[in-house]
């Protein structure tokens, strides 16, 4: 009897989601290499008008196989994502890439959960969806809403990442790698060898202010290894396509910054809270949403450096 | 026995999640107010005095980090007044175990301000409690606005806070316009800890990470106690309280802090005479 509900109700759940797949607008996306197209997220705060889609998510679509690199910041931009990627090839996705586990990125797995499709992640990715998942659904409900939040479920990722892999999608071999701790921990790029484009996720930032939420020392030490990657342009997290490595600098400057200013207070026994109000203020008209990340970058900053 | 009273209340939280009998919509946080049942469960409804003459309590408007909310309290008796500040006792009402800390002042160190952090899962009233010696509570509140973005109040670098686990530092502050002479010293104690709430669940087994956390920490100078806490889930991760007091010409600063787990770290220092 039970078993009858469950599988009703699997099939009601089916048929609800292949019939708003199939009224979902496509999500607009743009090639910017081969076979590889990328929807840019608008530079804002996660938000009901925005269905979440503030980070730039994309696919790369291989010989016999299609790669989804994260989600989207809702389970509606997911399904748009899904559209998108079914008016351009039939082929199987067979991986879903999770550059880490913060909303913009994950809240939209929910739209790939099929059989033959493979979820990727950092080897740290599990632990901080377990720690962080519900927390940010019910964070999300409040500022999105509950039609926008029906349906995000935390998937986590089944092949994880500890160094480095090589995934085919045939005839197109993708690098995966895992970082030890920088925007989080649990930072994962992608790199397509064949047009040596490299999606980085929030381990790179342009125009929308870097946000902090691992190491800043760390993250400073991964810029530095990743300059030396060989990509010729880079997917950031949020902002504009960009060349490689150019693209690393105005980054590695703010949090070059934002350090040096966290440990001079640090050392003249200053608070955290004036941390807060003062660190990296000459930054300030170079990034947008500074006054949403600035403050807490620096917080957490000094959190970090004051054990030094 | 406080501490066994503090615990019982983690636990009745905890369980009260659990069973998913929190009666706040997470929605709409002003339709209910827990502060009348948190005085209850708390302070054993003892009536709550206009603490404006007694101790205020600053934090940010908005939780910038929500891990990392720093917050100070301040006591505002005059040094004519022949009453003293026993305890102050931190309460943020949304978090899912409200009771932050208590801290319970030396008899002889004369601490005015304490700066701590706590995590905060939503908007909340937070208010501060005195309990005076003359038996009776005055109470001071602010209010927070939640973090946005990707903030949680959970681990940025899970492997670097195990790592630190129990690693104890101490800093005094040169407190400007006051010579060595004065007495008067601000210092700070940190502590590394990763402090797990038990209050995150896990999506994949739908089990909760236990808790891990410094719940009693105690400091000296000498033999003399100039400042203890009694620590709840709230705390942020590395503890960090950092306050003034006076000093009665002691050497040695001692720190002793004791976790869930039933860890005590201790450890001394000594004090430069110089006061910085």
């Amino acid at each position: 009897m039970t078993h009858g509900v469950s599988v009703l109700a699997l099939l009601l759940a089916l048929g609800t989601s292949t019939l708003s797949q199939a009224q979902e607008q496509e999500l607009p996306v743009s090639e910017v290499a081969p076979k590889i197209f990328v929807h840019a997220g608008e530079t804002a705060l996660m938000a009901r008008e925005n269905d979440g889609a503030i980070a730039n998510i994309g696919f790369i679509v291989g010989d016999n196989a299609v790669a989804v690199i994260d989600t989207g910041g809702s389970v509606r931009e997911g399904r748009r994502l899904l559209a998108a990627i079914r008016a351009r090839t039939d082929k199987p996705i067979r991986y879903v890439i999770n550059t880490h586990g913060h909303p913009d990125h994950v809240f939209g797995n929910a739209a790939f959960v099929s059989d033959g499709t493979v979820f990727v992640g950092h080897r740290n990715l599990p632990r901080a969806l377990a720690a962080r998942g519900q927390f940010y659904i019910d964070a999300f409900r409040r500022i999105m809403g509950e039609q926008l939040l029906d349906g995000v479920r935390m998937i986590a990722p089944t092949l994880l990442v500890d160094g480095t892999i090589q995934l085919d999608l045939g005839s197109r071999t993708l690098t995966l790698k895992a970082w030890p701790t920088a925007h989080s921990d649990n930072d994962l790029t992608v790199l397509d060898e064949q047009t040596r484009t490299l999606f980085a996720g929030d381990l790179v930032f342009l125009t929308h202010t870097p946000v902090l939420d691992g190491s800043i020392r760390g993250w400073l030490r991964v810029i530095d290894e990743l300059s030396t990657l060989p990509a010729q342009r880079v997917i950031p997290g949020h902002g504009p396509v960009s060349e490689w490595p150019g693209a690393l600098t105005d980054q590695r400057r703010y949090l070059e910054t934002l350090a040096s200013d966290v440990r001079k207070l640090v050392a003249h026994g200053e608070p955290i809270t004036v941390a807060a109000g003062t660190a990296a203020a000459t930054e300030r008209s170079r990034w947008k949403l500074f006054a949403d990340y600035n403050a807490r970058n620096a917080t957490t900053a000094f959190s970090e450096i004051e054990w030094e | 026995m406080p501490g066994r009273r503090f615990r019982l209340l983690c636990v009745a939280s905890l369980l009260s999640v659990m069973l998913g009998a929190r009666v706040a919509p997470a929605a709409t946080p002003e339709a209910y107010d827990p502060w009348p049942g948190l005085v209850q469960d708390i302070f054993n409804n003892r009536p709550m005095n206009d603490g404006a003459d007694v101790i205020t309590i600053e934090m940010p408007y908005r939780a910038e980090d929500a891990a990392i909310v720093p917050v100070t309290l301040r006591t505002r008796l005059s040094p004519s007044d022949s009453r003293r500040v026993l305890t102050i006792t931190l309460v943020i009402d949304q978090n899912p175990a409200p009771m932050a800390a208590k801290f319970a002042l030396g008899p002889d160190a004369n601490v005015t301000e304490i700066s701590t952090r706590v995590r905060v899962n939503n908007y909340t009233d937070v208010h501060a409690v005195a309990e005076l010696s003359d038996g009776k509570l005055y109470v001071a509140k602010t209010y927070v606005k939640a973090s946005g973005g990707c903030s949680a109040p959970a681990a940025k670098n899970a492997d670097e806070a195990r790592s630190r686990l129990g690693q104890m530092r101490y800093r005094q502050f040169a407190q400007p316009g006051q010579g060595p002479a004065s007495g008067a010293r601000e210092a700070q104690i940190m502590i590394g800890h990763p402090s797990n709430s038990g209050l995150q669940r896990d999506q994949v087994t739908l089990l909760y990470v236990p808790a891990f956390f410094v719940n009693e920490l105690r400091l000296w100078q000498d033999d003399s106690l100039v400042l203890a806490m009694e620590g709840g889930i709230s705390i942020s991760e590395d503890p960090n309280i950092r306050f003034t007091y006076v000093s009665n010409g002691a050497k040695r600063f001692r720190a002793e802090a004791r976790d869930t787990k039933g860890h005590m770290f201790q450890h001394e220092w000594k004090i430069d005479d110089s006061g910085i």
